[in-house]
């Protein structure tokens, strides 16, 4: 088969069984690019799976553009990136056609006003597993603190406190470097 | 102009969004509900649960929800409803090539330099904060019922929300059944 078509193919098989966000997407690319097709060695893996992580955006599409730009340039990065985000895009559209229609229903109002607080729980659950493999420490947990409190109390853009977080990093960087 | 809007605020979401699907979460809430108004807290919640329950990214999912519910809210029909959706859905993934295409090209040369790391060790930290923030910031009477108004559903809220937070961190039950579980509950309960 053409490559771009079954790597098209592939991601979309991914995009479609992976529920509950980007990060579940990871065992199964590795499945199918690592261990079946050998696309790439597991070090190549890490090493791209750790970049993507890195960047802004949406992750697991950071890591289909990654990849596939690795292999084929730029039309591979483009038949694996629609991959993985047609099925998402598709299966919400849908949704999104007949959701108002379902509201209109007590029950469905019902399930959610019992779903919304989970959501938020789910939110709040991994913020300490984050904290660790960010490695939160004594010294750094007031920017975790400081930050959550700047947008939840004062309504500050996230896009600021990112800004300043980088810009902070490097100014912090580049004097202990002069320090030392 | 509601689809430029749409485009610049999904560009931006895109852009700036670091540490993937849930830290992304409140900024798109930021822009979504509270600067552009286009959904309520509520409808920003409820796709969030559609997001757990259906397969792909978080980010694709919100700016797909999103670009059609403003439109539709905005008075437009099911057609340009389609049309918000995938502007915001290619907004949302342009920087992603931007930048992916570019890093591609320089990431194995600068990856180890300091002032990368440097970069990186501020960041970090603040991503974790992007996180908390997310759940602080969705914690309202339009999430949790009122305790003036509706006792019983604030303290159903707030027992629903502690079952689904030590169930999935301490017991590991996977979001979906958890998700699933909570609105058999409702279901059962209201």
């Amino acid at each position: 088969m053409n490559f771009y078509l079954n790597a098209f193919a592939t991601f979309f098989k991914i995009g479609l069984f992976t529920i509950g966000g980007g990060y579940a997407m990871v065992p199964l690319i590795e499945e199918e690019v690592v261990n079946r097709k050998k696309w790439l060695t597991q070090e190549e893996f890490i090493d791209l799976l750790a970049v993507s992580q890195s960047v802004p955006g949406v992750f697991a599409v950071n890591f289909s553009i990654f990849i596939g730009y690795k292999l084929k340039k730029f039309p591979g990065a483009l038949s694996l990136a629609l991959g993985a985000i047609l099925p998402s895009f598709l299966i919400i559209l849908a949704i999104s056609l007949f959701f108002h229609q379902f509201k209109e229903y007590e029950a469905v109002e019902n399930i959610f006003k019992g779903i919304r607080p989970a959501v938020v729980a789910l939110i709040a659950a991994p913020t300490f597993s984050m904290a660790k493999s960010a490695k939160i420490c004594k010294y750094n947990v007031w920017i975790p603190v400081v930050s959550a409190l700047l947008i939840w109390m004062l309504g500050v853009s996230p896009v600021y406190i990112i800004a300043i977080a980088g810009i902070g990093g490097f100014i912090y960087g580049r004097l202990k470097t002069q320090n030392s | 102009m509601l689809y430029l809007e749409l485009f610049l605020t999904f560009f931006q979401i895109g852009l700036f969004g670091f540490g993937g699907g849930y830290a992304m979460l409140s900024m798109i809430q930021g822009e979504v509900v509270t600067s552009h108004g286009w959904l309520s807290a509520s409808e920003f919640t409820d796709i969030v649960a559609i997001s757990q329950m259906t397969p792909g990214p978080i980010g694709i999912n919100s700016a797909t929800y999103v670009g059609y519910t403003a439109a539709i809210n905005a008075g437009y029909s099911h057609v340009w409803g389609i049309l918000g959706s995938i502007t915001a859905t290619f907004a949302v993934v342009l920087p992603s090539f931007i930048l992916m295409i570019a890093i591609s090209k320089f990431f194995l040369k600068y990856q180890k330099h300091p002032m990368v790391e440097a970069v990186f060790k501020g960041l970090r930290p603040a991503v974790v904060g992007l996180l908390a923030a997310a759940a602080l910031v969705l914690m309202t009477p339009e999430n949790f019922g009122s305790y003036q108004t509706d006792k019983s559903q604030f303290i159903v809220s707030i027992l629903i929300f502690l079952v689904a937070f030590i169930g999935t961190r301490k017991f590991k039950v996977s979001p979906i059944l958890m998700i699933v579980l909570c609105g058999l509950a409702g279901w059962l309960l209201y």
